[in-house]
This record gives C-alpha cells, structure tokens and sequence, in this order.
C-alpha cells in the first residue's frame, strides 16, 4: 500500500511529541513494507531515509487549476477569518481572489505559479502556512497519482489532508494527537477547533491516540464513535537505559518534567510534595521545565516553606534530561488532560517508578504504573511516599515495567493502522 | 558651631554563580569570581579610586576641616584584598591622615540584627578584627548597622557592646514633627546616641543629583549650600549618608558629581556656619536632645524606610528561615570553606535580589540585581543553599562521631 502522509515536523528537527510519533510510525509501516510519501512544510536534509521525503516548499502551484478553485474559497475564508496578513501582496491578492472567483484570464500568470517557503514552525503566521500548505498539498496529489491512501496528523495538516481527498478522490484518514480542548482547556480557539471538526468530518476514518481523546473526539466535535478508533504510541526503543550519570545528594528524588502550564497539573505535584515532606523530610523533589505557571509554582514552594528541599531545573534539554530520569527515584505525571503523554515511558526505560494521572492516555498502555486522579493530592502523596519506602513495589514496577515496554512497540502499532487502512479502503469500494 | 557628618557605605556583595540543580551535592564553589572581580574592577575605575583621591586632596587641602566616615563590610574588604589591592591602600592612605572614621558592622552585611542576637554579634566581632587587621589596628567606636537597619532593641544590643553610638535614617514616620538634624538617644538605654540620617538633602546628592526631570537640576554647591543656610539656626547636625557608589558609579563622572564635591568644602566653609565632623566628633560636641523611640525596625531603604526590600515576601522569608536555622550547627565547625560560606550566604544583597516589589521601587532593585528576575534570584540561592546544608549536616556530624 502507498500512504500520501501530511506531517507538521520529523526528527531531527522537532519541537514537540508529534514529530517523534510521525517518526515512529513511519518506522513501523517501513518495518511492514508499507510505502511512504512524507510531506512536511520543510526539509532540513537530515531525515532519515525511511519514506519518499516531499518539501512542501519545493513544489510549484499552478494557481490556475481549475480543481483548486473550491479548496481556495475554503482557505481564503480561512485566512480572513483568523485575521491573517495574506501571503500575497494586496492588489494581487484582489487579483488573485477574482480569478479564482470569476474564472478571469486577464491577469499575469507569473503570479499563480509560484513556490511558497514555509518556515515549518509554530510561529505567528502558522494560520497563513497551515493554508499555504493546503495549496500545496493539492498540488501534489494532482502531480502524482501513486498513492491509495491519505493520512494527516493533527489540525495543521488536516487542510491539507482534505484539499488531497478532495483533489484525488482518495480515502482520508485523520490522526489526533491532541485536541484544542487538551492545550487550552475550555477556552478553545475557535478557528483551531473548526479546522480540527472539518479535518475530522472530512475524513474517512479517525484515528485517536488514546480512549480519552476519542472520547473527546466524540463528545465535542460530534464524530460518531464507530468512525474512530484507537491507536496508542509506542517507543523508539524499548531497551532499559543504564545511566552511568550519579546522583550527588543523599535524599531521594522525585521529579516532575514536563511544560509547567495547566494542562501538565504542575500545582498538585507541589500540594502533594509538601504532604510526602511533612512526614518524610528525607526528599527531594524536582520540577523540571518551563512555562507560564513556573512563577506561580516558586511562590507555592516558598509560601509552604519547602524551598530547600523542592528544586527548579528551569528547561531541560539533551543529556540533562537523560540525567534527570536516570537519578529520580519516582517519577510523576499530575497532567489534568494528556491525549497520551510519552515521557513516562521514557521514566521506565530509566528504571524509574512513575506515577501517572487517570487523566492521561499512556494509563491505558502502562499496567504497571500507580494511577491516581490529578486532583487527588493525598493518593499522590500517598504514591509517592510508598513507592520510596516499601521498595518491594518499586522493585516490581521496574521488572515489570521493562517487560511492559517490549510490548508497546511502533511495528505493533503499524501492523494496526494497516489494518485500520485496509478498513478504510474497503468500507469505500 | 553646627556641623556636617559625611558618612560613606562602602559595600559589595559576593555574587552568587549560576548553580544549577544538578551541582547540588557536587560542587561546593558558589562565589561567580569573574562577575565579582569586573564589578569590583570597574567600580574601583569609576569610584573608588578617583574618589579615593579627590578626598584625600581635599582632606590635606583643609587640612583636616573637610573629613569624611566610611562604613566597609567585610565581603567589600575581602573582595578588595582579592581583587584590588590598589583600592585597599588607597583608602588605608585616607585612614591614616586621622581625618577619616571608621565604622564598625557585621562582617557579612547581613540581617542578623533581625533574627539572632548570638550571630549578630559573631559578625560584629569578626568585622572588627578585619578592621584591625586592615587598618593597623584601629578600633571603631561608632555603629552602623546593615542598610541602617535600626531599632529600640537592636540599638540596646549595640550598646552592649559597647559602642556610644549608631547610625540610622531619619524616617518620617518615625522622626513625625521632629527634625534629624539633632543627636538622639536610645528609647531602651540613653547611654548611646543616635544619628539620624537626613535623607532630603542626602538623597538630592545620591538619587537625584543626575536627575534631569528633576526640578532642581542641576544641583549646584551654590543652591546646596542656600539649602543648608536653609535649616532652622537651632539645628546642631547635618547628617549627609549615602552609598559611596553615588560618586562615578551611581551617579557618573560626566553628571559632574566629582566636581560638585571638589567645591562643596570650599562653599560650606566660606559661606555657611557649618563645619565637618565625624560621628564620634558630633557625640563628643553636642548632646542629646531627646530619645527616639522606634519599635519596629526601619531601614534606609525605598519609600517605606522598612525591611520589605530583603524580607516579607515569601521566597524572602523561606530563604531566610532555611538559612538561619543553620546557625547553631554552623557555630560549631571549626570549618574555614563553612565560614566563610556561612558569611557570604547572609548577605542582605541576596534577599534584596529576591524582591518582588515592582510597582514602587522596582526599578532601583533591577540595577542592582544581576538576576533576570526574583524568581531567578530565589532558585539559584536555594540551590546553593541546599547544598551548604548537606555541607554542615555532614561537618557535623562528623564531628559527633569524632
């Protein structure tokens, strides 16, 4: 089978958790024999080789293609709605929207065959590039005809993903990696939220990262549930990581990494942390990254007069992350709402005993993990405190984890997309 | 006759390097030596040394009518011993001339007047022998205590070691109908006496001499001294104190301070019934008009004149409480790397950094501060100190077990 696959970003250059799961997709299907053909804004050069790599910044559009005329209305909508600069200058914009409007010849043509350079990050001009992209993914799909399938991960795609369904008549699957709801809690974006409903109505079949997020894929955008299913990460590499970085203070560690903002639930970490303290002065704890709540979390920390035992890494990058896992004696993930959350897993490859919320997709892969709710700040002290002093349990989650681990692996994952893709195929002949 | 007190704050803190989380337990160097050693290099280029000499000039050229106070921390003499020995001899050359007084302090600028009385007075002590040291051998009589933090008690703690006086800050809400152009007494032991720090006039020369919204720029010797004939004939003593960082640091050489100084002498002398003295000479010629009572502890800081610049916030506070109840292990290891640590860590600068009031005098805390913000300051100083714990747990013991 040929996948058409409309990605955001691909390891090495990656800013978040979605390029490293297209990566590990990718891989899977590469391990099935499936064939690829990856598109993302931008190429760096460096990627590996595993799929047929398109730039989208290397395409030529031909504006004038009659067939693109319905997906620019769309997107022209879309850029006036989200209050963006157009890409064009004013006047050939004008030109360009009569042209496409009223189907008129009379204008320069120079300016409808064009290449457009995406940046390919999460910038402020991301609404003009994810409909950029769009354009330039119809292009594609009219250029060449060599795939069966069509699949777009989360909403900066999703337009893409629907401008080549449309363009090529093929089936459209659309991945959720997250949803507008996990990132912003109820204080949504609407034009974010639209693109995710229509990526998602457009599409043939939906695939979600966790029960949770179809949850949320049905109840606040209306997709019937029998058209998503659920198709859980995995990781790159299953193998335990012996570090041979050491810790330097006597105490044990219990850490906290990860964005400090609301969606991560950093403040029920701080509230349980003092309640383990109080009856065991002999921790420490870590709260690793950054984000808008950090300052907030400082004041916390010193109000409970715990500063000298509960530290801030600020952001971490590279080795140090290694580091953090390799000296925690417990890890926690308190995040309110996480579509899946990988770096737990990360926690076990280090041998680390974690703690994770109900509230979090990866409780539904990690068996041998202590799940608490978010809020329940004594089961999380609780947690905590047993899995530092009875080691028995400790000892088992780490022999367990390991195994644990060897089944959440990215061929696994694979040979159920192409089952989900074969289904899909199917449900339309 | 009534006369002016010059006295000079001259202080530097031991920055702190940034210290990550993961150097807590590994590495036991806090001090950034190379942030410390430019700042000191470039204020001793800006002030010390061309101000350093302009008084010298000016104290022969009086011969001894124009004299000057300092008030040196021992973290500032350490740093000067370390890192600008040439600064060192030229303020050991102004000390020698006998016009010059010396103060006497806590060796670590700290705030131990708030919390311990045992550690106060370790500091003092060890000021004093670094005075000694430095200073072949002099002895101050005359106390000024971190950021003229004053109180009743703490003024009677003073007087139990035997100084005859203080120094602190006129503050309006202390002084109210009173003037602090006079010399008062303690409110718990009227042995020792009090100055009080005039702060219109001295903050005209430290915060807004370079001022050029201010409606009195610019500040000329002729317009100072019209202030200074100004003030009520019955009023004894001016109190003029300030950091000694306003001469080319604070306030730079191109604002013309250096030769706003250089004639001031001159103006008082010819044209006021003013001369200079120093806070032991004021004691010994004027007597007490009143005490003053201060319950609560001011200082010479922002608008309030109280401690919120170091404590009172919470990160402050925490940091604050963590590290004094460190004290009593600390006074038990005989430990050079733990001492000097210990006074390094108490510097009043650290809390100062902390500071999270923005909206009033935010602006002077941030020229100060080599944090990006309070949170910052908090975090690097809690790593820090959380590892100097794990150093005095261990130190002590050790010294059980032996």
């Amino acid at each position: 089978m040929r996948v058409l696959m409309f990605g955001w970003e691909f390891p090495p250059h990656i800013s978040g958790g979605l390029g490293t799961a297209c990566y590990g997709l990718v891989k899977g299907l590469a391990h099935h024999n499936q064939e690829i053909i990856f598109v993302v804004p931008k190429l760096w050069g460096d990627e590996e080789p595993l799929a047929d790599f398109v730039n989208a910044s290397d395409v030529t559009l031909d504006y004038r293609e009659k067939k693109f005329k319905s997906i620019w209305k769309n997107l022209t909508y879309l850029e006036v709605s989200s209050f963006l600069v157009p890409y064009l200058g004013p006047e050939e914009y004008q030109k360009f929207t009569d042209y496409a409007i009223h189907d008129r010849t009379d204008v320069d043509e120079s300016i409808f065959t064009s290449k457009y350079a995406f940046s390919g990050k999460y910038g402020k001009n991301l609404m003009e590039e994810v409909s950029r992209y769009a354009l330039t993914a119809a292009q594609i799909a009219r250029d060449r005809d060599d795939f069966d399938i069509i699949h777009a991960h989360d909403w900066l795609s999703f337009p893409a993903g629907i401008a080549a369904k449309e363009i090529s008549g093929k089936p459209l699957v659309a991945h959720v990696h997250a949803t507008e709801f996990d990132r912003s809690g109820e204080s949504v974006n609407p034009p974010v939220f639209e693109i995710e409903k229509a990526g998602m109505e457009a599409a043939d079949h939906v695939l979600a990262v966790s029960h949770l997020t179809k949850n949320t894929i049905v109840k606040k955008y209306g997709i019937p549930a029998e058209k998503v299913s659920v198709l859980h990460n995995a990781v790159l590499d299953a193998s335990i990581i012996k570090s041979k970085y050491q810790k330097k203070v006597p105490e044990k560690i219990v850490t906290f990494l990860g964005r400090i903002t609301f969606q991560k639930g950093p403040e029920y970490f701080v509230e349980a942390a003092k309640k383990v303290l109080e009856r065991d002065p002999n921790v420490r704890f870590v709260m690793a990254g950054s984000g808008d709540l950090l300052n907030r979390m400082i004041d916390r920390v010193a109000e409970l007069n715990i500063a000298s035992k509960f530290h801030f890494t600020g952001f971490l990058k590279g080795d140090d992350v290694d580091h953090m896992y390799a000296i925690s004696d417990v890890y926690v993930m308190p995040s309110v709402s996480e579509p899946f959350g990988i770096s737990p897993l990360e926690a076990v490859r280090h041998n680390t005993p974690t703690i994770i919320s109900k509230q979090s997709g990866v409780a539904e892969v990690l068996v041998n993990a202590i799940k608490i709710d978010f809020w329940d700040i004594d089961a999380m002290a609780d947690a905590i405190f047993a899995l530092l002093h009875y080691r028995s349990i400790a000892e088992m989650f780490k022999e367990l984890g390991s195994q644990e681990l060897k089944r959440l692996k990215w061929e696994h994952v694979a040979e159920k997309l192409v089952v989900a893709y074969e289904k899909t195929l199917s449900e339309r002949s | 006759m009534r006369t002016i007190c010059f006295y000079f704050q001259v202080h530097q803190p031991y920055r702190i390097k940034p210290y990550r989380f993961f150097d807590i337990g590994d590495d036991h160097y806090y001090w950034d030596d190379f942030l410390n050693r430019s700042v000191i290099r470039r204020v001793a280029q800006k002030c010390y040394l061309p101000m350093n000499t302009l008084l010298l000039e000016l104290i022969h050229r009086y011969d001894g009518k124009f004299k000057v106070t300092f008030s040196m921390s021992g973290t500032f003499m350490d740093q000067m011993e370390t890192f600008a020995p040439d600064v060192l001899e030229s303020f050991r050359k102004l000390v020698a001339t006998g016009h010059v007084e010396l103060l006497s302090e806590t060796n670590g600028h700290t705030l131990s007047s708030l919390k311990s009385k045992e550690a106060f007075q370790r500091g003092v002590n060890r000021h004093q022998e670094k005075i000694k040291k430095h200073f072949d051998g002099y002895e101050p009589k005359v106390f000024r205590n971190t950021e003229l933090i004053y109180s009743d008690d703490i003024g009677e703690v003073i007087a139990e070691l035997g100084y005859e006086g203080v120094l602190t800050e006129g503050a309006k809400h202390v002084l109210g109908w009173k003037s602090p152009n006079y010399v008062y007494t303690n409110a718990h032991n009227p042995k020792l006496k009090v100055l009080l720090k005039n702060f219109q006039l001295s903050d005209d020369i430290a915060f807004r001499f370079g001022n050029k919204t201010w409606a009195d720029y610019p500040l000329t010797t002729d317009k100072f001294v019209n202030w200074i004939n100004a003030i009520p004939k019955q009023e004894q003593v001016l109190n003029l104190f300030m950091d000694y960082e306003t001469f080319g640091e604070h306030q730079w050489a191109e604002t013309g301070i250096f030769e706003f100084m250089r004639s001031l002498p001159e103006a008082v002398l010819s044209r006021t019934d003013f001369n200079f003295s120093t806070p032991s000479e004021v004691f010994a010629g004027s007597k007490p008009v009143d005490m003053i009572h201060v319950p609560v502890p001011i200082s010479w800081a922002d608008e309030e004149r109280d401690l919120t610049a170091w404590l009172g916030n919470d990160l402050q506070d925490e940091a604050f409480d963590r590290l004094y109840e460190l004290e009593a292990l600390v006074r038990d290891i005989d430990d050079m790397d733990i001492q000097r640590d210990w006074t390094y860590l108490q510097t009043s600068d650290h809390f100062y950094y902390m500071c999270t009031k923005f909206f009033s005098d935010g602006d002077i805390h941030s020229y100060f501060s080599p944090y990006d913000s309070p949170y910052d300051a908090f975090i690097n100083y809690m790593n820090v100190l959380s590892d100097f714990i794990l150093r005095v747990k261990e130190k002590s013991k050790e010294k059980k077990l032996a």
